[in-house]
């Protein structure tokens, strides 16, 4: 199978190449890379034959394909919700071509038999490149280490409860002392559970107004502070997981400045909405952490900007109909988000926020250095693995299309500007041009 | 008007409405002949989710005083302790083609989303902390008999404010009017964002000087387990209302309370019983209340 792009805007920030370029791919590998000083009239060979796609990629971008650093791909155990087979594929029409899916399974992924289960899963049916994170304690229950040398040993590339904070302070200590033997970072899902109690959304005028139990902001940040002074203290690795307000990224400042080794992410949900999107009880906006307020987003937004918050990923958090048709207390936490993530963020370059190097970037090069994983970029030789996109192409979200079981999303019918039109990863290709 | 979810959803014009609606049916009991038959062959379900026998009391005998028929579904006679969700006993009901759904849940926006998946007509008997709008409507009533108006009154509510739906639909009601109104409590149990329009008072002495009318609010004798507060016996000594404290309100000012009480906690006999007091005249009067709104509702037709 022979793909060839013309007069594509080719940015990877990943090899550092940024230019017009014409990009052959043979049999999944990129086999040449022609850059150019202008646009030239797209020859056709003429000839017809279905291995081969020619693409008119004038006006349209080639970036490396997108990593997401957290996503829940359900199984084993939930296959209701998602699976390996329709999260990957998910990930394809979003542009992802690497993913990394939370330990929150049934079982948890706290075994290399788990891990492997995954592996073998995602090779056989999966549409993407799959990095398993696996647990921090036994059954996220936070009271015992999991075997996680084993677990490195067998493919995860980071830690993580995701879903449930390590509530107790030693079994955090220790994890981030581990690590270092191991060279994978602790993703910490920052939650004083104490704190949320039962709490369903942001705790606030808005909140009392709703009736709804408050999450206090003090919930997340109590643990990010904790956090941040246990990896100063043990020098481990630290990664906070979705981060949601202004104080975490004031502590996060405080910490990059002081050296500490730790680094961050937040959502598209994060820098989009607020908490008002829960007003009339849409349980599609429900999520943890909560969405917060106006003060919150706006920070998240210069925080991405000055590098203190280092990366942007999905927290894709598929779910069941059933799990979001009840009263929104009842409501399970969670945004489907895989399919719309890169279109949100492309908001950020839109409104002058980040440049375009800067956004890819947060979702290729920092994700990369996180994980220390390796990637190649686009570059002669290399596997295939990129996306096409026209940034400036509008079109309206629409749940019913997602290849995701999840149809969980608050974007449902929203216009976004920007799409991706193409994907490659290695073999597979996913052709998104004629989707309206 | 289908369903009556909340206050916060009412403008000024429809709360006086349903007053005077209220108003009307009020003479209607004072009759020998209790009965209108205006609704006669329609039918209403009280769905009660938890348990209370005063609120489905009034209701039911609102229904049958609308000619009515009247069928009661609560959670122990039901499949719902079996997980069958809200959804599905709702589409369950559905199929009986009742006309009015009456229904008290534990979840706040449990009548919204029950409204939102029926063609019958929905009023919310208290969801989880969100609102209980008759019982607003029946205290502003009851007000509005003694009074005589709403405009230019000094309300405190006192209590546990942050667990009350009572509470919230009472702010909502008397914020339509021009009023000034105090939430009066141990701050643990006060909102941690303070609405724009209401003063806080952290003592009760303060927080009822020259009030119109008192509120107060029953206390969950489990408050004490959430470390709300230390004990019931310290809430009663600084937040609970005793005669003595009468003299620091108007000298014709009124004190409410929702029901059930907690003699000696919340309110002391001595003013739960005393002349200046509206609990029984509420109880009166949420029938009235409750026939005025199910009558100016209107289901939708299928
Ligand atoms: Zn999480």
């Amino acid at each position: 199978m022979l793909i060839k792009f013309y007069n594509a805007n080719l940015l990877d920030p990943i090899t550092k190449t940024k230019g017009l370029a014409d990009i052959i791919i043979e049999d999944g590998v990129i086999s040449k890379i022609k850059l150019k000083r202008k646009s030239t009239p797209i020859q056709t060979k003429g000839t017809g034959s279905k291995n081969m796609l020619e693409i008119n990629a004038e006006g349209l971008y080639l970036f490396p394909g997108l990593i997401d650093m957290h996503t829940h791909l359900r199984e084993p155990g939930y296959e209701y919700k998602e699976t390996i087979r329709t999260g990957t594929l998910a990930a394809l029409r979003g542009g992802f071509t690497s993913v990394c899916c939370m330990a929150n399974t049934f079982p948890v992924n706290d075994n290399p038999e788990v891990t492997y289960y995954i592996l073998a899963k995602a090779k056989e049916e999966g549409s993407c490149h799959v990095l398993p994170i696996g647990a921090i304690t036994k059954g996220l229950k936070g009271e015992e280490l999991s075997e996680m040398a084993m677990l490195r040993e067998a493919g995860c590339v980071a830690f993580s409860d995701d879903g449930m904070p390590v509530m107790n302070s030693i079994i955090m200590k220790r994890a981030l002392e581990y690590s270092k033997a191991i060279g994978a970072p602790i993703i910490s899902h920052c939650e004083d559970i104490n704190l949320s109690e039962d709490g369903v959304m942001n705790e606030g005028k808005l909140s009392f107004y709703l009736g709804l139990k408050g999450i206090p902001r003090a919930s997340e940040e109590v643990m990010v502070a904790r956090d941040i002074l246990l990896s100063k203290y043990t020098k481990g690795h630290l990664h906070i997981a979705h981060v949601s307000t202004k104080g975490s990224v004031e502590l996060i400042k405080f910490a990059k400045e002081q050296g500490i080794p730790i680094t961050a992410e937040t959502c598209p949900h994060y820098f989009t909405l607020t908490e008002e999107a829960v007003k009339d009880y849409n349980t599609n906006a429900k999520v943890n952490p909560p969405l917060r307020t106006e003060e919150d987003l706006e920070t998240i937004k210069s925080a991405l900007k000055e590098g203190i918050i280092d990366v942007i990923a999905t927290d894709h958090a598929p779910h069941h109909i059933d799990e979001k048709k009840v009263p929104f207390q009842e409501a399970l936490n969670g945004i489907s988000g895989l399919e719309t993530a890169f279109s949100l963020s492309l908001r950020l370059v839109h409104e002058g926020t980040l440049s375009l190097e800067e956004l890819i970037e947060k979702f290729t090069v920092s994700p990369i250095k996180i994980l220390k994983i390796r990637k190649e970029g686009i570059k002669e030789g290399a596997q295939a693995d990129l996306i096409l996109v026209d940034i400036n192409k509008e079109w309206k979200v629409d749940k019913n299309k997602f290849v995701s079981l999840g149809k969980n999303t608050p974007f449902d019918l929203w216009t976004l500007k920007g799409k991706v039109l193409f994907t490659v990863k290695g073999k597979k290709f996913l052709d998104m041009r004629t989707e309206e | 008007m289908k369903d009556l979810i909340g206050i916060k959803e009412l403008s000024r014009q429809d709360i006086e409405e349903i007053l005077n609606t209220a108003k009307a049916f009020k003479e209607v009991l004072q009759r020998d002949i209790k009965k209108v038959p205006t609704l006669r062959g329609r039918t209403a379900i009280n769905l009660f989710f938890e348990p209370s026998t005063r609120t489905r009391t009034s209701f039911e005998l609102a229904e049958k005083r609308l000619s009515l028929d009247v069928l009661n579904f609560s959670v122990s006679t039901s499949s719902v302790v079996k997980g069958e969700t809200l959804y599905d006993t709702l589409k369950t009901i559905e199929s009986y083609n009742v006309d009015y759904i009456v229904i008290r849940h534990s979840s706040s926006g449990a009548a919204k989303f029950v409204a939102e998946n029926t063609f019958a007509s929905v009023i919310n008997a208290g969801d989880g902390t969100n609102e209980h709008p008759t019982q607003a409507l029946l205290d502003a009533f009851s007000i509005l008999e003694i009074k005589g108006r709403l405009d230019g009154l000094k309300i405190a509510i006192v209590g546990d404010i942050i667990h009350s739906r009572v509470a919230r639909s009472n702010l909502y009601l008397l914020s339509k009017f021009d009023t000034e109104i105090r939430f009066v409590g141990p701050p643990t149990l006060l909102p941690q964002e303070i609405p724009d329009n209401v003063k806080i008072f952290f003592d009760l002495q303060e927080g009822i000087e020259d009030v119109d009318v008192v509120m107060i609010l029953r206390i969950q004798l489990e408050r004490q387990k959430g470390a709300y507060i230390p004990s019931l016996k310290e809430y009663s000594h600084f937040w609970g209302l005793k005669k003595e404290l009468l003299n620091y309100i108007k000298k014709d000012a009124v004190v409410m309370h929702p029901g059930p009480m907690n003699r000696g906690v919340e309110i002391s006999t001595e003013v739960a019983d005393s002349s200046q007091s509206l609990i029984l005249r509420q109880v009166t009067n949420g029938i009235a209340t409750r026939m005025a709104v199910i009558y100016m509702l209107n289901p939708k037709e299928v």
